[in-house]
């Protein structure tokens, strides 16, 4: 099969295991075997395609004639072979982790769960791969649908109002802000493809770019940037598999993933800094990245403190993209790797709380760390990776930025960094003082591990934090790629 | 069969098949003749859409009498699409129509049920291909009288005022059209369209033609429900039966909507009527009062039938704010949309039957937990919902697609906001029918329905597919919708 193919075959293998997952739908454990089956596919299909973009080739296949002039076109390039590189990865490890969660829990409607999950990887392939802008929408808007119904899975009034409000940001921002941005970049550019040094450069002005700027970064709500990041702690209703893959990984890093491309591809680093640059963006990314971290800091609820992270590091990549320069670019590509790997760890750890001993509030955690020692151990490798410590991932990817906002000398986003380093050791390290030095209450005498696939699935990827920062090589070469060093 | 007779075939096959269903006198044979002719309208159509895309406008001589002396049929790449839109939406209505109608009216009027409904088909196709202004009038009134009796057919009693009230208006639309049509005549002395162009030229703004075009526009308006002239629209397509509302929507306001097209731009000519007058700016703000208060209307109702009736008539203001544009661009995104809009709509009421027919109404009361007990309707009208909304993937992202792009390249920035913030409007309306499907409990001690017969289920599901056929590949419908522009703009021109 031809690299081309490759890339095709990687957007239908998860569609194709939605039909797997409902021929399967009466026996539960062929159903999952499954998902386990087209979930390993997608990984070496994805995994098989990296000597080729290394090497410099951008394997693509096109579909249809959507509109006329444009198509639905895959190209795989650095930056969408890392984002799906990690959701490949993430779906395996995750998909054990939800067996066990799914049935330790006893959820109803298993079978949606794993069309709506492999439909979302499917959508989450499809904007890595995407070849032109009218693509990346499509299955950005289809990401967005077909998560509702996970978000939505408990089926409560609550559950409602949050699918309103996870609808309303992402449908709105994505309706009212991102669909004019690429219809007029298709009027002005005659272009919607993704090209390196940018479509935009040379059409328009200074002013028409900055509003331009303005409304793809609003309207790529996935990405969280305050005011549209409602959304996001609203999502955590959903069973904690579904916060875990999608609400750290999939959606979220799509949102961001769409930010990067939309600067390097659409505009151009280059382009765009002789055209102002994006300067209000990195301020708008800091006051997002700050302001979460402080209201994360008061949150007591786990995942509630989570979701406020992710909105937090989100903002780290938004911020290292509006830098513009080389280092910085590629510290945002490596932070979507980075954090990818922590915030599921993290996740999977609440999962595992949640299933064993049905606790949800960070005040409630005293001393299970001796009941949970691998959960919280996990827990504590992500927290420690999400501050940016060594030796895990978080430094890595945090190195770049750091190292991208001094080349440019642009205090307000160091500034920013360190205060963030600081809000985030003040918020995740009490919750691994409390697990392990902390005394149980007397009550909770029966505690005991999550159940065995959960607890693989944590290990893995906190494994990984660690793998991330002892060999960096491939996915800093991937990244290298991106910038075209 | 002669292929050059098809122009004037469409209208003449189905009025004869009325008489020859009345005396059959029998409600299976009657549906076995409508099926025939509604598959032959549909194939004519569809080889004369093919003939103009290929060899341009085809003139047809009625009795050979030449135009502008004898009456004109004149098909074109604009109007060849409307006739194809309106046959193969009766064609796919026919296989539902069976069990449709024979659950919702008696057996002893359903032969008289499908001899109307063949009468307004030719009645539409006769308005769609005449090149004749009083022609045109008469098939307005044989599809529109056609139309006022099969709305009273429907089961609920309500059904005879909605067919009242429709009756008033739609008398009152037509007569305001031939007034302005006798005002026409009188300062060109033609009746025909593409002779009356050429009259025209030049001359449009003198006050009686102002006049008589003014009067045209109010009286089609009426006839297309354009804000604030929508007032029959709900009520007629709540309460007709599940078929008559399918096929209307789909068609009815497409064909009016096609006519005014026609009058703008091939009679009167783009420059006359929004360069010269202030219609651009009247009709876009109408439009786009129709598309906020229309579709809040729509959030608001207890009825998915009515739900949908009051986006008819938002989404009518997507297809006028298009022609009040004014430009080739403009003119296509509406053209577009009549298409896409009508295939929607057409799935959306079909659906809207099936579970009608099982429920009993379409009351949201009872339409709850259907995600459960119609599993396969519910998620196919979900899918429907979303073109309404205009989600990429669906037939209605390609023609709010075109409608931006074509308000950007006017520079009318306010319409763009208009459209789009508008269609959070339709999510809203459309998540209506989410939550009330997937999460309420059905009503307690109600039977569990199950799906509907897969007549009336497969026509649904088959017009569904198109909705995202036509969305993941919109070229071809784009595409017909510049030629037919540029025909209506280049006409008689």
């Amino acid at each position: 099969m031809t690299n081309g193919g490759l890339a095709l075959a990687a957007l239908c293998i998860p569609f194709a295991g939605i039909a797997l997952v409902l021929l399967a739908r009466r026996k539960p454990d062929l159903r999952e075997a499954a998902t386990f089956a087209t979930a390993a596919m997608l990984f070496f299909v994805v995994v098989s395609l990296a000597p080729a973009v290394l090497a410099g080739e951008r394997p693509s296949a096109t579909l249809f004639e959507m509109l006329p002039g444009l198509q639905v076109a895959l190209v795989v390039e650095p930056l969408g072979w890392l984002f799906a590189a990690v959701a490949s990865t993430l779906w395996v490890v995750s998909t054990a982790y939800s067996i066990g969660y799914l049935r330790g829990n006893g959820e109803e409607n298993q079978t949606r769960f794993f069309v709506c999950f492999a439909g979302a990887i499917g959508a989450a392939i499809g904007i890595a791969f995407a070849g032109n802008l009218l693509t990346l929408f499509l299955f950005y808007e289809l990401l967005t649908l077909v998560t509702y119904p996970l978000v939505t899975h408990h089926g409560t009034d609550e559950a409602r109002r949050a699918g309103r409000v996870y609808l309303g940001v992402l449908l709105g921002t994505s309706v009212v802000f991102l669909l004019p941005a690429i219809i007029a970049t298709w009027v002005l550019a005659g272009t919607l493809d993704f090209r390196t040094g940018g479509i935009l450069g040379g059409r328009v002005d200074a002013t028409a770019a900055a509003i331009l700027l303005a409304l793809f970064m609003f309207g790529i709500g996935k990405a969280a940037l305050m005011p549209f990041h409602r959304w996001l702690p609203a999502a955590m209703v959903a069973p904690t598999p579904v916060s875990a893959l999608l609400h750290a990984v999939a959606v979220v890093k799509a949102g961001v993933f769409c930010v990067v491309k939309v600067i390097v591809y659409v505009f151009g680093t280059d382009a765009l800094a002789a055209l102002g640059g994006a300067g209000w963006l990195t301020a708008v990314a800091a006051f997002t990245l700050v302001a979460a971290s402080a209201v994360a800091l008061r949150a007591d609820n786990l995942k509630r403190r989570l979701a406020y992270s992710t909105v937090s590091q989100l903002a780290y990549v938004t911020m290292a993209a509006s830098l513009l320069t080389p280092a910085a670019i590629m510290g945002a590509a490596l932070h979507l790797v980075a954090h990818a790997f922590g915030k599921i760890t993290l996740f999977f750890a609440a999962g595992s709380i949640y299933t064993a001993a049905h606790k949800t509030e960070v005040s409630q955690l005293d001393g299970i760390g001796r009941a949970m020692p691998w959960t919280m151990g996990a827990f504590a490798i992500g927290a420690l990776s999400m501050i940016g410590l060594p030796p895990l991932a978080g430094f890595v990817s945090k190195w770049f930025i750091l190292t991208g906002a001094m080349a440019t000398r642009d205090w307000l986003a160091v500034g920013a960094l360190a205060a963030s380093t600081l809000l985030n050791a003040a918020y995740f390290l009490p919750i691994v003082w409390r697990a392990f030095f902390l005394p149980a209450p007397e009550r909770d005498g029966h505690g005991h591990e999550a159940p065995a696939p959960m607890v693989i699935a944590q290990a893995l990827t906190a494994a990984a934090c660690v793998a991330l920062f002892l060999f960096p090589g491939l996915a800093i070469a991937f990244a290298r790629a991106l910038i075209g060093g | 069969m002669p292929a050059e007779h098809f122009p004037v075939l469409l209208a003449v096959v189905p009025l004869v098949a009325a008489p020859l269903i009345v005396v059959a006198r029998s409600g299976f044979l009657g549906w076995a003749i409508a099926f025939a002719v509604a598959a032959a309208t549909a194939a004519m159509s569809a080889s004369l859409l093919a003939r103009v895309t290929v060899e341009g406008t085809i003139s047809y001589a009625i009795g050979s009498w030449p135009p502008p002396w004898g009456i004109e049929y004149r098909v074109d790449a604009a109007n060849a699409l409307v006739a194809l839109l309106v046959s193969a939406m009766a064609l796919v209505a026919m296989p539902y129509a069976r069990r449709s109608v024979t659950a919702e009216i008696g057996q002893e009027r359903q032969y008289l049920f499908y001899a109307l409904l063949m009468l307004c088909l030719s009645g539409l196709l006769g308005i769609a291909l005449t090149g004749d202004a009083f022609n045109l009038f008469v098939f307005l009134e044989i599809s529109s009288l056609a139309t006022y009796v099969l709305i009273a057919l429907g089961r609920d009693r309500r059904a005879l005022t909605a067919a009242y009230q429709y009756l008033i208006l739609g008398t009152t639309g037509a007569t305001l059209y031939i007034i302005g049509v006798g005002m026409l005549y009188l300062a060109t002395g033609t009746l025909n369209f593409a002779d009356m162009a050429a009259r025209l030229d030049g001359v449009a703004d003198t006050r009686p033609l102002v006049v008589g075009l003014a009067f045209i526009t109010a009286g089609i308006g009426l006839k297309l429900a354009l804000f604030p002239l929508h007032a029959w629209l709900p009520n007629a397509y709540t309460y007709a039966p599940s078929v008559v509302s399918a096929f209307l929507a789909a068609t009815a306001t497409k064909v009016s909507l096609y006519v005014l097209m026609r009058v703008y731009f091939s009679v009167f000519g783009a420059d006359a009527v929004f360069r010269d007058l202030p219609i651009g700016p009247v009709l876009a703000v109408l439009s786009v009062a129709a598309l906020f208060v229309a579709s809040a209307a729509a959030i608001v109702q207890k009825d998915l039938k009515r739900l949908l009736a009051f986006s008819s008539v938002g989404q009518i203001g997507y297809i006028t704010l298009g022609i009040s544009l004014g430009s080739a661009t403009g003119l296509a995104a509406a053209m577009a949309h009549v298409v896409n809009h009508g295939i929607t709509k057409g799935a959306l009421f079909l659906l809207a039957g099936a579970m009608a027919l099982r429920l009993g109404g379409t009351g949201f009361d009872r339409l709850a937990g259907l995600g459960r007990t119609m599993p396969v309707a519910a998620f196919a009208f979900v899918l429907g919902g979303l073109s309404l909304i205009g989600v990429p993937g669906t037939a209605g992202f390609a023609s709010k697609w075109a409608l931006v792009a074509a308000a950007m390249g006017a520079g009318q920035w306010w319409i763009v906001a208009a459209v789009l913030l508008s269609s959070l409007l339709a999510v809203a309306y459309v998540w209506r029918f989410v939550e009330c499907a997937y999460f309420r409990e059905p009503p307690a001690g109600a039977p569990s329905p199950g799906e509907a017969p897969w007549e009336m289920t497969a026509p649904a599901l088959a017009m569904t597919a198109a909705v995202v056929a036509l969305g993941l590949h919109a070229t071809p419908v784009l595409d017909a919708a510049t030629r037919a522009a540029a025909a209506l703009m280049g006409a008689g021109r």
